[in-house]
């Protein structure tokens, strides 16, 4: 992997409301607008005023301790909640009105934390799946083969092939999904993501389960798919490396709100965020008081969270 | 795993094996060398394969649970003796070839069109809803159907809930159901009728529409994600097999010359999941053979009297056992090596 390629960044440059984006993307419509957004869960605020900007080739890191709302953040994106506050829009299209499908169909595609592959179905028909709205062929077609079943059938299977291809998996077309390696199952859930045509991409930690060459692997094929496609690219991840070498605006948040935005750079530097992630500097007993009261209200976030789901 | 060409072959060996059967069949007819009980069953057979078969497209593929079944089949029986009465008495066509083919096609409808009515509200729902509602469905189309009186008057098809007060020739005749039928249903009319649903069902399973299918119940969110709208897809699994059924009910009702409403109780909704759960979920061969052997089985036990159900039963249940016994699975695949490279080809993927 060329080290130079993930250091050598656009620079990021201010954008009106205190947001920044790549400098190459300043021309076009941002890809993605969160303003106030936010959700509650009986009174419980699992997320809460998230504001973002996305360039559109821009790739952006969400990070934060575990149950600080970022799978949710996903969710909302997705329309899989509906949020209670604020407002997302989609290349200036409002998204309040969109339902899951809707909200695919416009161009956001995600993967997901706990594997969602079709585990019984092939490689080749998960991407096939993910083709569905890009190559089409109505129901009596299919029944009675009609030319246009042929057709789309073999533009299905080429252009799947060409996807797979990316991640060097069209060797693995045939296999069933679940029989996979865990490194593999993730790639193919961003390839099946990719086959519905994404201006977004969602990654819910792309790289859980890699080795340290995975996931090597995987940062290159990001910016690999975001230089192809023109895609924005926006991943929660706990492995650093691959936030900080190749996200380009990075999210912190901790119990639901945004706690520092910036560089990755900057990230590294802030203080809140080192406060969030190591705890902050204290007395023993203050830490230890501090920190049983902190696992417990996470905890509680998490199972209602988990309930609610 | 089944590869592309696995399924090819299965398919290909399904279409084939039966069209054999049919044949052998048609030559025993003519060399007289068929039993008469068999001969009599034929027809039935057929149907009960297009309605373990269908069935098979709701539960097995489409994954949803649905317990009225036989309420479509009977909307199509009688749709379809309403209409090929009507073409015979209103109409004057002869021709039962025709007439037959009129009739399923309508029969098709009407059970299609009833399958969207309740579809609509019901699949939009999750779990166990869509068996509830549609075992009601069953219910009520029995019900109804047991106080319905159609008669043709000229030309023109009279409808009432009161007997007295139709002119003309009764077609239905309320709980007495339809009488005098003219059978007109064929053993080849059968055949092609169980041809055309496999075709259905397995070009459908092998389509963009039947991943998507497929999809919708292997991981709901998932597919949603990717753009698949569940409901529209649920439904067309649902209406697809709502038409079958329907089909087989008007070859099934134009095979007897009666048939009361009370026979497509909720007893046959069950007997068809039977089938479907016997023949494998989503294993479509194994619903055809699965269909087949149960409508013959009772038949055959015919010479144990009153204990004829209660082996029936017996023979289920160590159906079931056997087929999921693990000394008889590792015979299996004793007996089938291609099953067990496809075995040793996943351990080396996960290692």
């Amino acid at each position: 992997m060329s080290e130079e390629k993930i250091r050598s960044k656009t620079p990021m440059v201010p954008y009106p409301s205190g947001a920044i984006v790549p400098e190459r993307d300043l021309g076009s419509i941002p890809v993605l607008e969160c303003s106030h957004l936010g959700i509650e869960f009986g009174g419980l605020k699992a997320v809460d005023d998230f504001n973002v900007i996305m360039g559109k080739t821009e790739i952006a890191g969400l990070i934060g301790p575990n149950g600080a709302g970022k799978t949710t953040i996903f969710n909302l994106l997705t329309k899989v909640y509906q949020p209670t506050h604020g407002t997302m829009a989609l290349e200036g299209r409002d998204m309040g009105s969109m339902t899951t499908v809707d909200v695919n169909k416009a161009g956001i595609a995600r993967t997901f934390q706990n594997i969602r592959l079709f585990g019984n179905m092939s490689v080749e028909e998960n991407v096939r799946i993910g083709l569905h709205n890009q190559i089409r062929c109505g129901m009596f077609s299919g029944i009675l083969r009609l030319p246009k079943y042929w057709k789309t059938e073999k533009a299905q299977h080429e252009k799947a092939m060409e996807l797979l291809n990316i991640f060097d998996m069209a060797d693995l077309a045939d296999h069933r999904a679940g029989s996979l390696p865990y490194g593999a199952q993730r790639r193919l859930e961003i390839v099946r993501a990719l086959a519905t045509h994404p201006k977004l991409l969602l990654l819910d930690e792309p790289a859980a389960g890699m080795n340290p060459k995975e996931t090597e692997e995987l940062m290159e094929n990001i910016l690999r798919i975001r230089d192809r496609f023109q895609i924005a690219v926006l991943l929660i991840e706990h492995d650093m490396n691959l936030v900080m070498g190749i996200c380009e605006d990075i999210c912190v948040l901790n119990f639901g709100r945004i706690i520092a935005k910036g560089t990755p750079e900057e990230i590294q530097r802030n203080p809140a965020v080192i406060e969030a992630y190591l705890g902050k500097q204290k007395t023993t007993e203050e830490t230890e008081s501090k920190s049983s009261s902190g696992w417990k209200d996470m905890h509680e976030r998490k199972t209602t969270e988990e309930a609610k789901a | 795993m089944k590869t592309k060409k696995a399924r090819l072959i299965t398919n290909l060996v399904t279409y084939g094996v039966l069209t054999a059967l049919f044949i052998l069949l048609t030559v025993m007819i003519d060399n007289k060398t068929i039993s008469r009980s068999l001969k009599g069953q034929l027809i039935p057979i057929c149907c009960w394969i297009v309605m373990a078969v269908s069935l098979n497209l709701v539960v097995g593929i489409s994954g949803e649970l649905s317990l009225g079944h036989a309420g479509f089949m009977s909307l199509g029986a009688f749709s379809g003796i309403v209409s090929s009465g009507w073409l015979l008495n209103g109409f004057g066509m002869e021709d039962p070839t025709l007439r037959l083919v009129l009739a399923i096609v309508v029969g098709g409808v009407v059970a299609g069109v009833m399958g969207a009515l309740i579809g609509i509200p019901v699949l939009r729902l999750r779990g166990d809803y869509l068996a509830i509602v549609t075992l009601a469905f069953g219910e009520i189309i029995k019900n109804v159907m047991n106080c319905v009186y159609v008669a043709v008057d000229g030309s023109a098809l009279r409808f009432g809930f009161l007997k007295n007060d139709l002119p003309g020739t009764l077609l239905l005749n309320g709980p007495m159901g339809a009488v005098k039928v003219k059978a007109i249903s064929t053993f080849a009319a059968g055949f092609v009728l169980v041809i055309f649903t496999l075709a259905v069902v397995l070009n459908l399973t092998n389509s963009r529409s039947g991943r998507a299918i497929m999809a919708a119940r292997d991981n709901r969110i998932a597919a949603e994600a990717m753009g698949i709208n569940i409901t529209k897809y649920k439904m067309m699994a649902f209406v697809t097999a709502a038409v079958l059924a329907g089909m087989a009910g008007a070859l099934y009702g134009l095979s007897m010359a009666t048939l009361v409403p009370t026979k497509f109780s909720f007893n046959e909704s069950i007997n068809v999941l039977v089938f479907v759960v016997l023949g494998g979920i989503g294993n479509i061969p194994g619903s055809v053979i699965s269909a087949a052997a149960l409508t013959i089985l009772p038949e055959r036990l015919r010479f144990l009297q009153n204990s004829r159900m209660l082996a029936y039963a017996v023979l289920l249940i160590l159906a079931m056992l056997l087929s999921n016994n693990p000394l008889m699975k590792s015979l299996w695949k004793k007996l089938i090596p291609r099953r067990r490279e496809a075995r040793s080809g996943e351990g080396e993927m996960r290692s």
